[in-house]
């Protein structure tokens, strides 16, 4: 697990630096969470990907920007060939800038980039899944500065009221975005209270200690089929792994260079080959 | 060149919609419908009553609907989402584009309310650039119904076709004129009456104002060709070149904005293969406002008389 995701760290900083733009630091900050889901949580076929995944979980990206922890994630599952990790956001890639399925990507189910989409997206999924009688589950990722979207709160009140309740949704709570600290562009509140209002089942979690997301998403599947969404908050650091990088918003959304991308490897184990 | 024309009744043409929901809810198991409050105006009770499994009520939140209509294709289902056309567009045109076009998602979007007739709201729920929204969309296509068959017809044929539809539909009672067992085919145009003077390609409520001026020019002894052009996109581009071949002029017709219309898409084939004199009945670069349908038609120039004067002109452009 430990060596998926530094080895996905590596893929994420490599990726960026070779096309210099992209979003290094949420990527990071969420290496454990998807190393945990595509190597622990997810009940998945990568080599038979198909667009229903029928009697699999299906996984949502809301914030489509941290796109390259996600193909890393992807890529080291055996979705797709890892060395197609170079083609990020270069022409007639399949690993668009953010993601995309008009380009039949593998792992991939919908576009995301266009904040505050994807909780809606996975709750759709959620009732088709109901009604198809498929008791796995539907997993969505999100931002917390994109929780600044009003659809995400449509969203939350809608699988509450209707007790959507096979759908698992992760917040990446690092306090960061574009523009600054979340709690200075414009403050969450108390976000746990919030969820919790809304009626779903909110859970906490550290973001970079496996074992801790192991249980917790365990549990979070424990509480699935009792009428309630579960919301996972997951306290993340962005840029983590990566010291320069964390503390701080501006590897939000840039890139490093020759030299600062050489600091960061060599923070980073290479463990299961480079692509 | 007599222009006589079956009228099989009055009706809506949202009716026509829940009447295709409804039949579709017994022959396609995986069609699902979703609504954001507004089941009694878009005719979606009897749907809901008879597969209510399969009917999600959403309450006021379009673009929560829209996403979720995406989200449900997979696992196979096929959504109908229903609402105003104000709110099945404008209010959600990001949700379309990334959750459903760009994301090729079979989401039939269901517009009723659209255009002018809605009356008496007024402008802000007058939607008049839906159309153009739509129609510039990759991966959607736009069909526009004349009437209560059409759009009962359009509704069953937009299930079977896999892919995002946008289908506009309207509020007031108008006459029915299309065969209650008639074939819709999406993307291939409807000729009501042959002529040979001048070509009235229509969509929507503004086919039978096309019919009623194409009656009213034969009394002058002109002979109009009247075309109901169901499908902007894909847009039936033979239809269009084998009329303008056979007239010389053309008028275009719809109740919405001339910038970014059917008349536009029409204007486009016709410079590109074979520029021909084309007038254009639509409504300029305005807001509506409160009113009766027909009084909304008359003053903003998308009535019968519109459309005859346009017919004339046209005509008159010929060389």
């Amino acid at each position: 697990m430990e060596q998926y995701a530094s080895q996905t760290r590596r893929d994420i900083v490599r990726m960026v630096a070779a096309v210099s733009s992209g979003h290094p630091g949420g990527s990071l900050g969420c290496a454990d969470f998807f190393t945990v889901m595509y190597h622990k949580i997810l009940k998945q076929d990568p080599k038979n990907f198909t667009m229903d995944g029928e009697g699999e979980d299906l996984f949502f990206l809301s914030n489509g920007h941290i796109s390259p922890v996600w193909y890393s994630a992807l890529a080291r599952a055996n979705y797709f060939p890892v060395e197609e990790l170079a083609t990020f956001r270069k022409l007639n890639s399949r690993l668009q800038g953010h993601p995309s399925v008009d380009h039949d990507l593998p792992g991939i189910r919908a576009a995301s980039g266009s904040l505050g989409q994807g909780l809606s997206m996975g709750i759709g999924a959620a009732q088709a899944k109901k009604l198809n009688n498929d008791d796995r589950y539907v997993y969505v990722l999100m931002g917390d500065g994109e929780l600044q979207e009003g659809q995400i709160w449509e969203a939350a009140m809608y699988a509450a009221a209707k007790g959507v309740d096979n759908l698992i949704a992760t917040v990446d709570y690092n306090g960061r975005q574009i523009d600054g600290d979340v709690e200075d562009v414009l403050s969450l509140g108390n976000l746990k209270n919030k969820w919790q209002a809304f009626g779903w089942e909110t859970l906490e979690v550290d973001g970079h200690n496996m074992e801790e997301l192991i249980s917790t998403y365990e549990e979070a599947q424990s509480l699935c089929g009792q009428g309630k969404p579960v919301m996972v908050l997951m306290k993340t650091e962005m840029g983590q792994g990566v010291d320069y990088m964390t503390g701080t918003h501006k590897w939000h959304g840039s890139a490093p260079n020759t030299e600062q991308l050489e600091s960061a490897l060599n923070q980073l184990e290479m463990t299961l080959g480079d692509y | 060149m007599e222009k006589k024309i079956n009228i099989l009744g009055q009706k809506d043409t949202r009716s026509g919609f829940g009447e295709g929901l409804h039949e579709l809810g017994k022959s396609h198991p995986n069609v699902v419908a979703l609504c954001a409050d507004l089941t009694g105006s878009l005719k979606m009770n009897a749907f809901e009553d008879d597969f209510s499994d399969r009917f999600f009520q959403v309450g006021i939140s379009e673009a929560n609907m829209i996403s979720m209509a995406a989200g449900l294709t997979i696992g196979g289902k096929i959504p109908f989402t229903g609402t105003f056309a104000n709110f099945s567009t404008g209010r959600v045109y990001d949700q379309i584009r990334q959750s459903v076009a760009y994301s090729k998602k079979n989401v039939k979007i269901c517009a009723s309310h659209a255009g002018l007739t809605l009356g008496e709201d007024g402008a802000t729920h007058q939607i008049l650039e839906d159309i153009g929204m739509m129609k510039m969309m990759p991966n959607m296509t736009v069909i526009v119904p004349a009437d209560f068959n059409q759009t009962k017809q359009a509704t069953k044929a937009i299930a079977d076709l896999d892919g995002a539809v946008y289908l506009r539909f309207g509020r007031p009672k108008v006459p029915i004129f299309v065969a209650d067992d008639a074939e819709f085919v999406i993307g291939k145009a409807d000729t009501i009456f042959e002529g040979k003077d001048v070509s009235i390609i229509a969509c929507g409520h503004m086919v039978y104002k096309a019919i009623e001026a194409a009656q009213e020019l034969a009394k002058d002894g002109i002979d109009a060709e009247v075309i109901n052009m169901h499908t902007i996109k894909p847009l039936d581009v033979q239809a269009i070149l084998a009329t303008a071949k056979k007239t010389g002029c053309v008028v275009t017709a719809e109740e919405h904005m001339i910038n970014g219309g059917l008349g536009d898409s029409v204007a486009q084939v016709l410079t590109k293969n074979t520029p021909t004199p084309q007038e254009f009945v639509g409504v300029d670069d305005t807001f509506g406002e409160s009113g009766t349908p027909d009084e909304l038609m008359t003053k903003y120039n998308i009535d019968t008389a519109d459309v005859i004067a346009a017919a004339k002109k046209a005509i008159s452009r010929k060389k």
